[in-house]
């Protein structure tokens, strides 16, 4: 008060008309924003299509037919490759087993059965560091290269109900290849089953470099299609989707040519931009139905069944043949690769010997990562196992594995701008620097899906996407709901 | 066979950055800015050069002697500091003795950019403010305006807004001129067409968006237009024109209002920072002491940017009706 009279000028009154201006346009703002609401709640976000980046896409093995690699000397298989409890082995040290045998499982409710991808003899049993950074079971397997076939491997019969389909996509070990790892048997048995009526196929592949869901779009067509309609039929829904990103025209015809070969009118193909992330569940459903999808939310919820391509052909493949989850097509790239392809390896074989079945190392390898570059995991050493839900192998040189210095934030807002939810990352970066709880969840960090679109357009190269991750359990600590 | 263990690098995803960092995007606007640079060599001839070389080059030595002093990690690769100097030298007569420009260039980089914790700190544009502390400090100098090389008479020694604000309407210079550029005024102001070709560029490369200046320049254009049509003075349309061309809206609105670090996040926020700087520099044009606003407006609206940005809290994906 004192010195807004020492200038004969009421700046108390100033702030209050600033306020007051600022207030109406709120009004106003808010009123449009009450227009967009949806009768279930939720912001009809007003427009087409979320924010995405463009990556370059970097696809060079697209043309690149899947070789299947030959056994290696040796395999390890680990106990944990399914979000859920891990499985417990159900061999011992000298035992013998052969291809499709049940080698760990479990009770646990979400958890998938894992199998033995080779016949040879269980070498021991050991605990080794995952590339999620805890420790594993791994089987340790050293195959006799004869591929013997368990007994267990035998054509399912036609299931007569949803529940006996759903026993059988456990048994076949089934878990989500986009990269969750979610045990698919789970996802097929919804509680709202009457609200689902759609099939989501997941074939989008918005990671660079990655190219195997291409590939098996192109090569198992027809275990794609019988596993729709394996799971349309016992889940009772009306219309299926496979979405694409339109810069696989080629797989979109293909799959197009099939489905009217087998006079399927109920399956479409659904074409997305090819930016990033448009394989993101939640922005999967978006893109088709036009429904805003919360964090925690199940696709069933939206009324869908939403699993990634490779997933529902696998589903296809078993009911066709019996085997279940043991191999894995892979992406091999990279430039410190010397002969990138597109391999179907045993699960269990070590990174080393994939990249050694491609030409080996062009030049020492200073990152090597799991998945693609947006989300993929960078592993500190190459004596990894394959698990179920890789789906690339990426090797980079030194030149390429520069982490970028971090420079101060310009405040230019392109992260926010590239963000499909429309969180405000740099907010959320100062809000997790001064380790504001409060702040953070205001802030909507439990919705960020880690996708990495803001920490790729960050001029100022600050690493946004791992501030949010570490910025939940910030408020995950602090027990705010 | 040959295995990798202690040698790689592990690091959060993504493991891929786009190219377009701070130094790209601050070497896009010096791109920008060079249209405008070339009119102005052509106007007021080559003396142009030479200010805005020093600015730069002072801008320059300024930054990297702070952060010697201050035993960090040089920053004037990122050329802010070099975008900085040469939006000052775009804000001076082309006349101004060197002496006063690099006082301006010290203020501007040591004063209000690197004592606030330098790039991304600063409350307010150095660029700005440097113009502004010149203005007031060297008021003579800072407005003694060189011949244009086609002046055609003595009023083109005054900048158009001068001759306004002498209440004249009729010795005003033509708005085919304004815009091309053959006027009086401060080095980098004078055309307005050369500043919208870097304007639109720097739109196209998506380095800026296009709401501050649509709204910056809308807000002029329609303030001028009722209140000249209310007084009955001039032809409205043809003064609205005339205000959204002369003097520094060009340079204002699309180089900068729109500098990132003291402008808001959100494009509501955006929005009501744009014609925030339009009315302010109206109000300053047709009732203040000086003829030419834009520059204080922006240091208005500037100071007023936290607010704004604290104000707008944006509803994010599938948030809950509260």
């Amino acid at each position: 008060m004192i010195y807004s009279n020492m200038y004969g000028y009421d700046y108390l009154k100033a702030e209050k008309l600033t306020y007051g201006l600022f207030f109406l346009s709120a009004v106003g703002h808010n009123a449009i924003i009450q227009l967009c609401y949806r009768k279930d709640g939720l912001i009809n976000m007003g427009k087409k299509h979320l924010s995405s980046v463009h990556v370059s896409h970097h696809k060079n093995t697209a043309a690149c037919a899947s070789e299947v690699m030959p056994i290696p000397d040796i395999v390890k298989i680990s106990m944990s490759q399914h979000i859920g409890a891990p499985c417990k082995p159900l061999v011992a040290k000298g035992d013998y087993v052969k291809v499709g045998q049940k080698i760990g499982d479990t009770d646990a409710f979400v958890s998938a059965p894992i199998h033995s991808s080779v016949s040879g003899t269980v070498t021991g049993i050991e605990q080794a560091r995952s590339a999620a950074g805890g420790y594993d079971t791994l089987v340790v397997i050293e195959p006799d290269k004869k591929q013997e076939i368990s007994e267990e491997v035998q054509i399912p019969e036609e299931p007569k109900d949803l529940a006996e389909f759903v026993a059988d996509v456990r048994k076949a070990g089934i878990v989500g290849l986009g990269g969750a790892a979610f045990p698919t048997s789970i996802k097929f048995n919804p509680k709202n089953l009457d609200d689902v009526h759609y099939l989501v196929v997941n074939a989008a592949e918005c990671e660079p470099y990655i190219t195997s869901d291409h590939r098996t779009m192109l090569e198992d067509t027809e275990d794609l299609i019988r596993g729709c309609q394996l799971i349309m039929k016992y889940d009772g829904l009306d219309h299926g989707y496979i979405a694409i990103e339109d810069n696989k025209p080629d797989a979109i015809e293909h799959i197009n040519k099939a489905l009217k070969e087998h006079g399927i009118d109920n399956i479409e193909t659904f074409s997305l931009q090819a930016n990033y992330p448009k394989g993101a569940e939640r922005v999967l459903v978006y893109e088709i139905f036009g429904k805003v999808m919360n964090a925690g939310v199940l696709p069933a919820d939206m009324g869908c069944i939403l699993d990634n391509v490779n997933t529902v052909t696998k589903v296809g493949h078993y009911f066709r043949t019996g085997v279940p989850l043991i191999a894995k097509k892979l992406t091999v790239d990279g430039d410190a690769v010397k002969e990138p392809k597109n391999v179907i390896v045993p699960i269990g074989t070590l990174v080393h010997d994939v990249i050694d079945y491609c030409g080996g190392y062009k030049e020492e390898p200073r990152k090597i990562l799991m998945g693609g570059p947006m989300m993929g995991r960078a592993i500190p050493t190459d004596e990894m196992p394959i698990v179920k839900n890789n789906n690339a192998i990426l090797a980079f040189s030194k030149e390429k594995a520069q982490v970028k210095m971090e420079t101060a934030c310009i405040n230019c807002g392109r992260c926010h701008q590239a963000c499909p939810f429309d969180l405000i990352p740099t907010a959320l970066a100062d809000a997790y620097e001064r380790h504001d709880a409060q702040a953070l969840f205001d802030l909507d960090v439990n919705q960020c899906m880690n996708c990495g679109s803001c920490s790729y357009i960050c001029p100022a190269h600050r690493p946004l996407a791992f501030m949010n991750t570490l910025g939940k359990s910030i408020v995950k600590e602090a027990g705010i709901k | 066979m040959s295995n990798y263990k202690n040698n790689l690098v592990v690091s959060s995803s993504p493991h891929v950055v786009t190219a377009l960092d701070t130094r790209m995007t601050m070497l896009m606007v010096i791109i920008a800015l060079v249209p405008s640079l070339l009119v102005s060599v052509y106007v007021f001839g080559p003396r142009v050069l030479l200010l805005t070389c020093v600015s730069m080059i002072a801008c320059m030595f300024f930054e990297w002697l702070w952060n010697a002093m201050m035993k960090r990690e040089s920053t004037v690769g990122d050329l802010s500091a070099a975008l900085t100097g040469m939006l000052i030298a775009f804000n001076v007569p082309a006349g101004l003795p060197v002496w006063i420009l690099i006082i301006g260039d010290l203020s501007a980089i040591i004063v209000v950019k690197q004592l606030f914790g330098g790039l991304g700190k600063n409350l307010v544009n150095p660029a700005i403010t440097a113009r502004i502390i010149l203005f007031i400090s060297f008021a003579t100098e800072m407005t003694t305006w060189p011949l244009p090389r086609m002046a055609a008479d003595a009023t083109s020694k005054a900048t158009p807004l001068g001759v306004l604000a002498e209440g004249s309407l009729d010795n005003l210079p033509s708005n085919m001129h304004l815009f091309l550029g053959f006027v009086g005024g401060s080095l980098g102001e004078v055309s307005a067409l050369a500043l919208l070709i870097g304007g639109i560029f720097l739109i196209w490369r998506k380095i800026i968006s296009p709401v501050i200046p649509a709204c910056f320049i809308g807000t002029v254009f329609v303030f001028a237009l009722i209140y000249y049509a209310a007084t009955g003075q001039g032809d409205p349309l043809q003064m609205a024109l005339f205000h959204i061309l002369a003097g520094g809206v060009f340079l204002g609105a699309f180089f900068m209002a729109t500098d990132y670090v003291t402008s808001p996040l959100l494009t509501k926020g955006k929005i009501v920072f744009g014609i925030g700087c339009g009315i302010m520099t109206m109000v300053i044009r047709l009732w203040g002491q000086y003829p030419e606003g834009v520059s204080f407006s922006i240091l208005f609206m500037n100071c007023l940017t936290p607010l704004i940005d604290s104000f707008f809290q944006k509803r994010m994906y599938g948030g809950k009706k509260k």
